[in-house]
Formats: structure tokens, C-alpha cells, sequence
């Protein structure tokens, strides 16, 4: 009995469709969003996160347009991230359907965004992200840092630290992706999911790396993550949700089935 | 034939699209849902859902600011109404939110503050707020849980939670930490802390229960 662990699929979207990247570069094509979100809806993800990556702003009426269809189809919740900029950017959003936002680099710049975001749309829809990179050598204290711009520019932030002050600032939620591990396969960052989701109040939800079931354990075991979230080891027919949340269940995290 | 009407409540505050989204999709040809701020509208209407997300002060004052209040507090006494999440907390005397917030005062009793070092029974620290999919164990017999499993999984997002003053009305609870009210009832009036709209074919089931209601307890 009690609250159940999450598995979030995440679509990356970029020129309308699903793709996924290798560590953000060499990108493969996953097919039509609405269609794959269906597809998660139906095989009981507990949410669906959608990132538009598309880098021109042309095309977010398109994603308006993408998020409506999907919404009013899928009745799980729906978190889109990915140029969230401006207050009118979530209005927009949450009128297109969705019940969070992902704001990642305008908080980096404008940390006060958070605020005024959380103080006028309330706590439960703002998820802040954070791109998170390993930035302490071997044998040195563990140390990770903020990453902006698909992870290309530094910020000189701790990344524990921001995540505590996004927290501070109203944020409900941490969407932590490691930035070493992503399109990896090689698992999550355990060490900094577990500093951080110890660090706050609030759901972490760890993504970046998954390759196996296993990984998804480790990252609510070891790195006690709230949620896991996995896009390649869906898109591509590895695995599927039921499986995944079966191969937890069996080792004693609470799912919902 | 003319369609029965459910009216569901724009304070301005909410994913309301979700929620008529959802609706419109369980609801038959019989019926249509209609978004409104109207008082006029609301008091014509054969049903009424008051949508909810956000911080109760805001939730609250709309309802007042919109001059929604009288509306709400007729249908409250005259037909189907159901409330989600913010809104179950709305109906309370009150709420210790926002520094201490008076309510409408349908159900007796307060919204209380989870804690920021909530724990479970073994010590350890739980998140806040509850977010996700909890089990609903069911505490009376009610036509909108037809068709429901007891102890189903509804989405929930929700720092405060209610306790009513007569137990006797708690018509589901869930456990977080503690076992707490997640679902009120009396008369005509039902009320919810998760999100039917979010929670897949149970939270339709329970729409289309609330589509189907005569408003009679049982």
C-alpha cells in the first residue's frame, strides 16, 4: 500500500517528431508524437514528458498544436519542457492541455522566473530541470555542475546547491538528467540523483542513461529517485512499459500495475 | 430531448481544459459539458464540477472575486456536484494554507499541511508533496465509485489534506505516512483530493459515475 514509484517515457520532439539523440548528438527517428504518446498512454506509463528540442522558435505552435492532440487523447499527466521562457509560455502551454511545465535554461539565466511562475501558476506545475555534468576529478569529493545548452555551456553553478534554490524558489518537482550518462545506455547517474533527491523536499525524477530494467531499480534504490525516466529503451521496441514496471515490482518497489 | 448540462466552474485558475477534456470524453450525446464563469449559467445547469489546482488564498478569492460564490453554495445545496483536489479543500471551514484561509464551510472541518519532514512509519522521509499514483481505499459504499476497484490508483498532487469532523462523511482515504481523507460525501456533494482527469480509466470511470448521478447518496 502507499504512493507508487513512476516510469515517465519521454518524447523528444524536434521538426514534429519523436527522435532521440546520443548524448544530444546522431539523432534517430521514433515516430509521430501523438501516436507514441498514445501507445505509452495505453500501456500504462504513470506520465508522459515532452520535450520539444526543436531550436527555432517557428515551430511552437506546432508543439501548441502537437500538446493539444495529444491531451485531449491521453488522460495521464502531461509535462512539456523545452523553450519555456516566458509566463505567457506556460499559459500557453497549460491552455494547450499540459499540467506541468519544464523550465530549464530560463532559470539558469532569470532565477526569479521560477518564482513568479510558481507564485502565479502554484508549485504542483513547475518542474524545474537540471542538466547536470560530473565535473570533480578521480579521487576528488564528488561534485556536479549546471549545464546549459543541450549541455555545451557551463554555468560555474553546484548543482546541489541550485537544486535546493530552485526548490527555495517554489519548484514541485526536479527533473535531474546527467549529462555524462545521457543516451549512454550505461544507467543513471546514481550519486548526484541520490545528493540531490536527499538535498529537497520534492519528487526528483532521474533520467539520462537507461539501457536495461535494472537501471531503472538502481535509480529509485540507490539513487532514491521518485520517478525514473527512459525514452530509448521504449521507442525502439526493447522493452515495454507493463515489462519494466513488472521487473520493479519484483524487486519490492511499490508500482502501479 | 433536451441535453443535461454539466457546468464546470472557470475561476480562472487550473488546468480546466483537462478536466472538460475528459468529460467531453465519457460524457453521451445526452449530455454537454459547458465551461463557465457565469452565475446564470451554473444555476441553470443539472450538474456542477468545481475544478481545482493551485494555492487555496487564490482558489478561494476568485471564487469570491468572480462573484461565484452564491452560484456555488445553491448547487451545493440542490444538485450533483463534485470538487477536485484544491476544491475538496475549499468546501472545508478552513485551511491552514497561505497563512490561514476561511472556506466555504460545506464539510466541517479543516485542511492541514503535510509537513515538510513528513515521515513514514519506519522514519523515513517522505516527499511533499504527494505526488503520483496512490491506492484509494474505498469507506463507503457510493454510485460514483461504481464500477472502481477498492484501492484503485488515482493521481494525486497535494501538499494539505483534509480532516472532516464527522468521519461518518469520509467516503475514501489513502495512505501517506498516515492514512488520511481523500474523498468526502454527503448528499448531493462528492468530493476529491486526486485528479480523475489524470488518472486513466478509473479517473473516467469516476466522470462518467458523475455524468450518470442522480445526486442520491446511494
Amino acid at each position: 500500500m502507499g504512493l507508487a514509484k513512476r516510469i515517465i517515457p519521454c518524447l523528444d520532439v524536434d521538426n514534429g517528431r519523436v527522435v532521440k539523440g546520443v548524448q544530444f548528438v546522431d539523432i534517430r527517428d521514433a515516430g509521430d508524437p501523438v501516436e507514441v504518446a498514445k501507445r505509452y498512454d495505453e500501456q500504462g506509463a504513470d506520465e508522459i514528458t515532452f520535450l520539444d528540442i526543436t531550436a527555432s522558435s517557428d515551430d511552437r505552435e506546432t508543439t501548441v498544436h502537437m500538446v493539444e492532440a495529444i491531451a485531449s487523447q491521453v488522460f495521464i499527466p502531461l509535462t512539456v519542457g523545452g523553450g519555456i521562457r516566458t509566463c505567457d509560455d506556460i499559459r500557453r502551454m497549460l491552455n494547450a492541455g499540459a499540467d506541468k511545465v519544464g523550465i530549464n535554461t530560463a532559470a539558469v539565466f532569470n532565477p526569479e522566473f521560477v518564482r513568479e511562475a510558481a507564485q502565479r501558476f502554484g508549485s504542483q506545475c513547475i518542474v524545474v530541470a537540471i542538466d547536470a555534468k560530473k565535473v570533480s576529478a578521480e579521487g576528488e569529493a564528488d561534485k556536479w555542475e549546471i549545464f546549459t545548452h543541450g549541455g555545451r555551456k557551463p554555468t560555474g553553478l553546484d548543482a546541489v546547491e541550485w537544486a535546493k534554490k530552485m526548490v527555495a524558489y517554489g519548484a514541485g518537482e526536479i527533473l535531474l538528467t546527467s549529462m555524462d550518462r545521457d543516451g549512454t545506455k550505461n544507467g543513471f547517474d546514481l550519486g548526484v540523483t541520490r545528493a540531490i533527491s536527499e538535498a529537497v523536499h520534492v519528487p526528483v525524477i532521474a533520467s539520462g542513461g537507461v539501457g536495461e530494467l535494472q537501471h531503472l531499480v538502481d535509480g529509485v534504490k540507490e539513487g532514491k529517485a521518485d520517478a525514473v525516466l527512459a525514452a530509448s529503451i521504449f521507442h525502439f521496441g526493447e522493452h515495454t512499459v507493463p515489462e519494466a514496471k513488472a521487473f520493479m515490482a519484483a524487486q519490492d518497489i511499490e508500482m502501479r500495475l | 430531448m433536451t441535453k443535461s448540462v454539466v457546468a464546470v466552474i472557470d475561476y480562472g485558475m487550473g488546468n480546466l481544459h483537462s478536466v472538460v477534456k475528459a468529460l467531453e470524453h465519457v460524457a453521451d450525446e445526452h449530455t454537454q459539458v459547458v465551461l463557465t464563469s457565469d452565475p446564470a449559467v451554473i444555476d441553470s445547469a443539472d450538474k456542477v464540477l468545481l475544478p481545482g489546482v493551485g494555492a487555496i488564498r487564490d482558489c478561494v478569492g476568485e471564487m469570491y472575486n468572480r462573484g461565484l460564490v452564491p452560484a456555488i453554495q445553491r448547487a451545493l445545496k440542490t444538485k450533483p456536484f463534485l470538487a477536485i483536489c484544491v476544491s475538496i479543500q475549499a468546501l472545508m471551514s478552513h485551511s491552514e494554507e497561505n497563512g490561514g484561509v476561511d472556506c466555504l464551510d460545506y464539510f466541517q472541518g479543516n485542511a492541514f499541511f503535510f509537513g515538510e519532514e513528513h515521515k513514514d512509519a519506519q522514519g523515513n522521509r517522505l516527499k511533499v508533496p504527494h505526488m503520483g499514483w496512490n491506492q484509494v481505499s474505498h469507506k463507503m459504499a457510493h454510485p460514483l465509485w461504481q464500477g472502481i476497484e477498492d484501492n484503485a490508483r488515482f493521481y494525486f498532487v497535494h501538499s494539505f489534506y483534509v480532516v472532516p469532523n464527522d468521519k461518518n462523511e469520509i467516503a475514501g482515504t489513502c495512505e501517506y505516512g498516515h492514512e488520511f481523507c481523500v474523498a468526502l460525501a454527503r448528499e448531493n456533494v462528492f468530493a476529491v483530493q486526486f485528479h480523475p482527469e489524470k488518472s486513466h480509466k478509473d479517473g473516467l470511470q469516476l466522470y462518467k459515475n458523475f455524468i450518470h448521478w442522480d445526486g442520491k447518496p446511494a
